[in-house]
């Protein structure tokens, strides 16, 4: 191996930092420049992304099943920070930056003249959200936590207007105490075990003294409680819909990765630190993310179907998504978790489009109701009253039919029905949960048919207002941008792609759930790296 | 003695903090904020163990670690000050826009009707 190679894993959160920091430099009125920097970078960190995932598809170097760790400054694992690439982390960067990419490209039509510093602030999201991903303990976690969301806290407000500041003041807050309770946990864990490297964790947590256990689960559960208002778990994600349906459509689009960071972390940390053998702590909380998927997965459904507005019904939809994932992992099953990843994917990449769509589609209706009036002068200005750089440059032809298509394919995505790539990863969950038995497989199964059917019925519904009930003399035509036109596209050839090479996909997405359940492979890994 | 008072410090912090966070008025919801973040700082502080007197690096010939105090503590607590203060910067903010947008500092944008 290579040195340069060596260095990879670090590239998507280096990479949109430095760039990010460089775009400062740089008045906003550059906006070709910037626009031109900021599709380099995603272009690279894609590029990077896929051959993390490659690499750790076709297994490590001497063959078999293994992550990749690097370790900052070189210092060995438990006492260093270390960054690990495993099947589940490379695949969750490469969703990141596809979802990124396309995301960045919606905005450049014209989102990104609504306000300043929106590439920026994009790219330090982007950086939050691979290093979460890609981090090995905690502490880092939450750094990488906090980075993402200080940026998601300015792309909220993108583009300002009063419904926008309404329930970014919300965001925050809510956010900011779940980062205070995450603090608690992890001093908590820290107090009781001595040590914030994941894998070092799942070494100590079968030697905790039975007094201290009690303490050590009350850290891990304020900790969970930390990740699953994050990723909108019934009762803790009253915040997410109005945020996000109020954020401007590229935000809210890349928003949809930022509940799957909080998934991504409940999935790693229930089955590394929470193993069969992990003595005492085997299986904590596990009924708990069972019961809590369940409720989500209702609720989610419940807002879908009585969602006026298509960005609503993509909130909501973004909710049923990670009620699913949770659901899947509080079975703690290694097939059912395989279908969940695989369906994860898919759904992210729908759900980003639903927000796209849905602006698009509501374009000329309430514009005026949305872009608000200037709170600060100087940083803002209008990007509608332009009519010269209000011109999104090639124009789709015949847009109604080729919205309605891409509507058609990101409901099917959503609702989980063939012959698309969501089916296949709901039929796997479904399978593996009959296969299950007991009344969490058939009450999983029953959430998962009601959801697809509640999103099916939802989606109809909002469609045919949208699509087919059009006044077209009373509206102005809908106008689609070139790079909205790919974005959009983009996003949905990655779904098309999932189904036509579902057979891939769902291997490697088995895989991981197999790599995931043997924890031991993964803490020699990390542990073993630095001997 | 030092233990009761550090424990009762981060109480009352917490107490007063989330029922500051709990009030209508967003600058009471950010001074709620910050109190909790005073008492979390503290909290991951005593994680490492209360001792007064010890040092908080090793020299060579004397690694003996009973004798210092833990210094991974002390680093999350300056990261987690940095961040929470920048933040709350960050919330003031939103909270100016807030009221200079809706006119009111009540959190939900509008009073509620009596």
């Amino acid at each position: 191996m290579t040195d340069w190679q060596e260095h990879l894993i670090i590239g998507p959160i280096v990479l949109p930092m430095v760039i990010a920091a460089a775009m400062l430099l740089f008045d906003e009125r550059r906006r070709l420049l910037k626009g031109g920097l900021s599709l380099f970078a995603m272009a690279a960190i894609l590029v990077m992304a896929l051959a993390l995932l490659h690499e750790s598809a076709t297994g490590a170097a001497g063959g078999g099943d293994t992550a990749r760790v690097y370790q900052l400054g070189d210092w060995p694992a438990p006492f260093g920070i270390v960054l690990v690439a495993d099947r589940l982390s490379t695949l969750m960067v490469a969703l990141t930056s596809v979802l990124g990419a396309c995301s960045m490209i919606f905005a450049l039509a014209r989102w990104d003249r609504a306000g300043p510093r929106f590439h920026a602030l994009f790219l330090l999201l982007v950086m939050g959200v691979n290093g979460a991903f890609l981090t090995g303990d905690l502490f880092n976690l939450f750094v990488f936590f906090e980075i993402m969301l200080a940026a998601s806290y300015g792309l909220a407000l993108h583009g300002s207007g009063e419904a926008r500041i309404r329930a970014g003041l919300a965001y925050i807050a809510v956010n900011l105490t779940a980062s205070m309770l995450f603090l608690i946990g992890v001093s908590l864990i820290y107090g009781v075990t001595g040590t914030l490297n994941m894998a070092d964790l799942a070494v100590r947590i079968p030697q905790i003294a039975a007094a201290d256990r009690g303490l050590f689960h009350v850290g891990a559960a304020v900790l969970g409680v930390a990740f699953l208002t994050k990723c909108a778990m019934w009762p803790l994600g009253f915040w997410l819909t109005t945020t996000y349906s109020a954020a401007s459509a590229p935000a809210a689009a890349v928003f949809a990765i930022l509940s799957k960071v909080g998934a991504y972390v409940i999935i790693r940390l229930s089955f590394l630190l929470f193993a069969p053998d992990s003595g005492d702590s085997a299986g904590f909380g596990q009924l708990w993310i069972l019961l809590g998927g369940l409720a989500t997965i209702g609720f989610g459904t419940a807002g879908l179907i009585a969602a006026r507005d298509l960005s609503i019904a993509a909130a909501y939809a973004v909710i049923v998504s990670s009620g699913t994932v949770l659901a899947a992992v509080g079975t703690g099953n290694a097939d059912v978790l395989g279908g969940a990843v695989f369906y994860l994917v898919g759904s992210t990449l729908a759900c980003g489009a639903l927000f796209m769509l849905a602006e698009v589609l509501n374009r000329g209706q309430d514009l005026g109701a949305r872009s608000g009036r200037a709170v600060f002068d100087d940083e803002y200005f209008d990007p509608f009253d332009d009519e010269e750089r209000n011109e999104p440059g090639l124009v789709i032809p015949a847009a109604v039919a080729a919205l309605g298509g891409a509507f058609l394919i990101s409901t099917l995505m959503i609702a989980g029905l063939p012959p698309l790539a969501g089916f296949i990863g709901k039929l796997a969950m479904m399978e593996a949960l009959s296969g299950l038995g007991g009344w969490a497989g058939y009450g999983v199964i029953a959430a998962l048919s009601l959801a697809s059917l509640g999103a099916l019925i939802g989606l109809t519904r909002l469609g045919m207002a949208a699509l087919w009930a059009r006044d077209d003399d009373a509206e102005p035509a809908i106008v689609v941008g070139a790079a909205e036109g790919v974005a959009i596209a983009g996003l949905l050839a990655a779904c098309l792609f999932l189904a036509v090479f579902g057979e891939a996909g769902f291997t490697y997405a088995d895989h991981t759930a197999d790599w995931l359940v043997r924890p031991d492979a993964y803490i020699r890994a990390v542990l073993g790296g630095g001997a | 003695m030092t233990q009761i008072v550090l424990a009762l410090a981060i109480g009352v912090l917490t107490a007063s903090g989330v029922w500051l966070m709990l009030r209508p008025r967003t600058f009471q919801v950010v001074i709620g904020l910050s109190l909790v973040s005073y008492a979390v700082n503290l909290f991951i502080f005593s994680m490492g163990r209360l001792r007064s007197g010890a040092a908080a690096f090793t020299s060579k010939g004397a690694e003996d670690p009973a004798l210092y105090a833990d210094p991974t503590p002390q680093a999350l607590v300056l990261t987690a000050i940095v961040i929470s203060f920048a933040l709350t910067a960050l919330f003031l903010v939103v909270l100016l826009a807030s009221r200079g947008e809706t006119g009111s500092d009540h959190v939900d944008g509008q009073e509620t009707p009596e």
